[in-house]
């Protein structure tokens, strides 16, 4: 048996609520603010473990807080999937606060208090959507993310920082209230039901066509997985400073995204009915085209953000499709990618603001060389790479493996043949940083000799990158984990 | 003493007080004076719900049986609204000391007494059970409402007063002239008993134009579009209490009172079909919503912005009118409980602002966020609440009314619910962005936080906004008996 506390589900997502009201009343006095900042993150760390450690012994948890309207209520309750989501973002936001507290430090930012206060509570509302029971409860906190992440991409309060911020909230509000939550309230009506259920609950509820068009405003109302052409958020986020980038538009806020996709389709939908549904095919090459098609942008953009942005809408639709193939192998693939690649992506923009705070670069065509001066940054930075191309010796290769495995039984050669391809595309624009700085030499007049980023941004990156190296040994728990979705044996 | 002997005492209490209150001088007992009658008003209309909700309460004036003297007639809908208008005035008299003191400096027993009257003329309204009676508490209320108008510190106070007085007389004249039809065709004033007489007559042009008379004079006090036009000037340019008292209550009232004739007095199945009704109110609903909202997107007058905001919301309501369901007027009901809620503690926000800035322009709200974090906050959160986010109170009415649309088919109306609601997103997003993350320009005098005085009222009603967002069973169950008490509990055709 566990050490570690068992709490209910509902404190559990309270902690980093009550950790960001703490750190909003610390405000400007650092040691406090960052003393809190630390703590809560550890909290809530240790918290989800103590669940995740419980769940595995087979004790599964669920909580039902209010009801607000007859049959409207804020529940929790525990599934594989959404466990998966709360233990990576968890053990992610405990390697990304040091980061952030460096990395601000470093670059000088003020309103810090507002800062940290908003990054807990970004990581409460996704500990809330990887906890709910209900549509509803999902998305209550699927809302909370969307604003309290506002601040953060708005932070430095230019002109181009208040565009993208606009550009940002304006597209997942308008795609959450405008499709989603009709969406909502058109199952409510339909079946008198908002629960997630094992096998779904829209199979014989609404006719064929309903249930078409439901699919299609469920996968668009879900504009935080960035499927095409509802994508321009997260490019536009990049304005944020790059521990935003890193946890949440590397993790929290698009793994919600796609963690939404998945749970929909698996206990709303239920697969075998996802599988009958006319548009699941349409959504399907929508998914693939915008895997591709992203990281053909991607290749072409010099920026190192931008280009992991478009990396990242990129690697999403591999989720999407993992769950628009709707066969259980693809889903666990897809489920198994949110993790992979985030911890992949974390580490790539770990390196990239690290190379931002250490040399002032921000373009690809200016790495020539750094690989010298910054070699553990780089060398992170091709390990992560590797993960979210796919390659062995790290995690990212079971997750793609599944994905293809997946596609391989429902039979789409084509939806395989896309994996491949996308995968040699991710080559082309990942690896060349790393070659740039390791082969050419640093330009004229340039100082050489060790010059890394401060030490709290260093370790984190490098823990995140041994990280995906431990995922490649330990993928069969993952795999174990998620199967429990579709009962005992799956 | 029963129930019913004390039912009248909310309106009477005010009313009384009213005359005590315009001989008091000074600044403090007026004030005083107009907080303990108030309180006293809301107490009795909060033991008189419940009452209410179980058995039809009725209470003779002068011992003179209805229908031959004027009766107070109270079922569940006015002692809802009731409660609503004497629970909100008692909620922003605490806010109004303060406020009051900077904006009418001078003769204050004149303007609480003033105050009085509207109060007790809006309770009166909503508690007789007489026709005429409500016309004549209407004059009353507006009469008192005028004089409150133009007690506003800016000089287009008095001409914004002077146009509501046109336009309101207009109002009260439709009625009045409605009200005289219906005692042509009936030789009866009260409403129940109008109710009994009217089937036999009702096939007359009379009657008919009767109906139209009232819906277009209640329609005007209502403010739904197009008789809007007297208020987004009137909520601007009256004294920031009484645009917060004004909001939570009056056009609430006007919407009962139409409400009362079309469903008690005419009985929908006939003014529903008599009249292309339902249509014309869905119509009028929608472009209402939209022009509300599409106009206070551009409002640079943050009052002005939120009176608009208003128009918008009234279309709301009468949405759920429009429906002519159980669920439909629940909805109404509900939001119009709600939307009280939410518009006061908005312009208790604006009005705190303007207390400590001196105007309430949206330039002048720039970089407010950091020196007045509190009420900017709670502005924030109360605007959380009109765009209808989960958990607040404005979520759960748009959630009947747009129940109320799908159990009808009107899939059309759910998309425009939601694009109304997002426009709100927009005018409330232009407020807080000017608040946190716009400079103050360095001309501009520092402000800090306001009064306790001020922000613990304000954060009261958002703290209510939340509770009635969580803890629905007070308004729901309210709004259902309400609407059930109107619909009789049969369903419309």
């Amino acid at each position: 048996m566990s050490t570690l506390p068992q709490l209910n589900l509902f404190t559990v997502v309270l902690i980093p609520f009550i950790g960001a009201a703490l750190i909003a009343l610390a405000g400007t006095h650092r040691a406090l603010r960052e003393g809190l900042s630390w703590s809560s993150s550890i909290v809530f760390f240790l918290a989800v473990m103590g669940l995740l450690v419980a769940f595995l012994d087979g004790d599964s948890a669920s909580q039902t807080v209010w009801e607000i309207m007859p049959g409207l209520a804020i529940a929790f309750r525990l599934e594989p999937l959404g466990m998966l989501f709360a233990a990576m973002s968890s053990t992610l936001w405990v390697l990304a606060t040091p980061y952030a507290i460096g990395y601000m430090n470093a670059k000088g930012y003020s309103n810090l208090g507002r800062f940290f206060a908003c990054y807990a509570i970004a990581l409460g509302a996704a500990a809330g959507i990887a906890f709910a029971d209900n549509l509803f409860t999902l998305f209550v906190f699927y809302e909370i993310l969307s604003v309290s992440t506002y601040p953060l991409v708005a932070h430095t309060g230019d002109n181009k920082a208040k565009q993208g911020a606009r550009t940002y909230l304006a597209l997942l509000l308008a795609t959450s209230i405008g499709l989603m939550l009709p969406a909502m309230i058109w199952v409510w009506t339909a079946t008198g039901t908002l629960d997630f259920a094992d096998g779904g609950i829209l199979a014989g509820q609404v006719s064929p066509a309903a249930g078409a068009v439901l699919l299609v405003l469920f996968m668009y109302g879900t504009g935080k997985a960035a499927l095409m052409p509802f994508h321009r958020w997260l490019p536009a986020a990049m304005v944020a400073p790059t521990p935003v980038s890193a946890l949440l538009h590397a993790v929290a806020v698009v793994k919600a995204g796609v963690f939404v996709v998945l749970k929909i389709a698996i206990y709303v939908f239920g697969l075998d009915y996802l599988r009958e549904l006319a548009t699941s095919d349409v959504m399907l090459y929508i998914a693939a085209f915008t895997m591709l098609a992203a990281s053909l942008v991607a290749i072409r953009q010099d920026n190192l953000k931008a280009r992991l942005a478009y990396s990242t809408v990129s690697q999403l639709s591999y989720i999407v499709v993992g769950a628009m193939l709707a066969v259980q192998l693809s889903a666990i693939g897809g489920g198994m990618h949110m993790l992979m690649h985030g911890f992949g992506k974390i580490t790539l923009f770990f390196c990239a603001g690290a190379i931002y705070v250490a040399s002032g670069k921000t373009k690809v065509s200016e790495f020539d060389g750094l690989g010298r001066r910054m070699p553990v940054t780089f060398f992170a930075f091709f390990i992560g790479a590797l993960c979210v191309i796919g390659l062995p010796p790290t995690g990212g290769i079971w997750s793609k493996w599944h994905l293809v495995a997946g596609a391989f039984d429902a039979g789409h050669t084509a939806i395989m043949l896309a994996f491949m391809l996308s995968t040699l595309l991710n080559i082309g624009y990942l690896l060349p940083p790393v070659a740039r700085a390791f082969l050419r030499p640093l330009p004229e007049g340039e100082r050489s000799g060790f010059n890394e980023a401060p030490w709290m941004c260093v370790i984190p990156l490098a823990l995140t990158a041994l990280g995906t190296l431990v995922l490649f040994a330990m993928a069969q728990s993952a795999f174990d984990l998620l199967g429990g979705m579709f009962g005992p044996v799956a | 003493m029963t129930i019913t002997e004390l039912m009248p005492f909310s309106v009477l209490v005010p009313l009384i007080a009213s005359l005590v209150c315009a001989l008091l001088p000074g600044r403090f007992w007026p004030w005083a004076v107009t907080l303990v009658a108030t309180i006293t008003s809301a107490v009795i209309a909060a033991i008189t719900l419940p009452a209410a909700a179980q058995v039809t309460l009725s209470y003779a004036f002068g011992n003179w049986p209805p229908p031959i003297g004027i009766e107070y007639r109270v079922d569940a809908a006015n002692a809802f609204v009731a409660l609503l208008v004497a629970g909100m005035a008692a909620v922003a008299l605490p806010w109004a000391k303060k406020s009051v003191d900077r904006e009418v400096p001078e003769r204050q027993g004149a303007f609480y007494a003033l105050f009085l009257l509207a109060l007790s003329g809006l309770l009166g309204i909503t508690l007789s059970g007489d026709a005429f009676n409500i016309f004549v508490f209407l004059e009353i209320s507006s009469l008192a409402t005028y004089g409150l108008i133009a007690h506003g510190s800016d000089r287009r106070a008095l001409l914004a007063s002077f146009r509501y007085l046109i336009m309101g007389t207009v109002g009260a004249t439709f009625l009045l002239i409605g009200i005289g039809f219906l005692y042509v065709m009936t030789g009866t004033l009260n409403l129940a008993d109008l109710a009994e007489r009217l089937p036999e007559v009702r096939d007359t042009s009379t009657v008919r134009a009767a109906l139209a008379f009232i819906i277009v004079g209640m329609g005007l006090k209502l403010a739904m579009l197009p008789l809007h036009l007297w208020l987004p000037n009137a909520y601007t340019y009256a004294p920031s209490f009484v645009t917060v008292f004004l909001a939570g209550t009056a056009t609430k009232v006007a919407l009962y009172v139409m409400l009362r004739f079309v469903f008690t007095v005419f009985a929908p199945d006939w003014s529903f079909v008599v009249l292309p009704l339902s249509t014309v109110l869905m119509i009028l609903a929608v472009a209402g919503m939209f022009a509300g909202s599409w106009v206070a997107m551009f409002q640079p007058n943050i009052k002005r912005m939120l009176a608009y905001s208003s128009v918008a919301q009234v279309g709301y309501m009468v949405l759920g009118v429009s429906l002519v369901s159980i669920v439909g007027l629940t909805a109404a009901f509900l939001h119009l409980f709600n939307h009280a809620l939410m518009k006061t503690a908005l312009f208790m926000a604006v009005g705190t602002v303007i207390y400590q800035v001196g105007s309430g322009h949206l330039k002048d709200f720039r970089g407010l966020g950091r020196t007045m974090p509190w009420t900017l906050t709670a502005f924030a959160l109360a605007g959380l609440s009109i765009i209808g986010v989960p958990l607040t109170a404005g979520f759960v009415s748009k959630w009947y009314l747009i129940q109320a649309a799908l159990d009808q088919g009107q899939w059309f109306l759910v998309v425009l619910i939601l694009i109304t609601s997002l426009m709100a997103i927009v005018y409330i997003w232009r407020v807080i962005e000017a608040a946190w993350f716009q400079e103050r320009p360095g001309n501009q005098p520092a402000v800090g936080e306001a009064p306790l005085a001020l922000l613990i009222p304000t954060w009261v009603l958002v703290a209510l906004n939340f509770y009635f967002g969580i803890d629905t069973r007070l308004t729901v169950g309210g709004a259902t008996a309400a609407a059930e008490a109107l619909l009789g509990g049969g369903m419309a055709p």
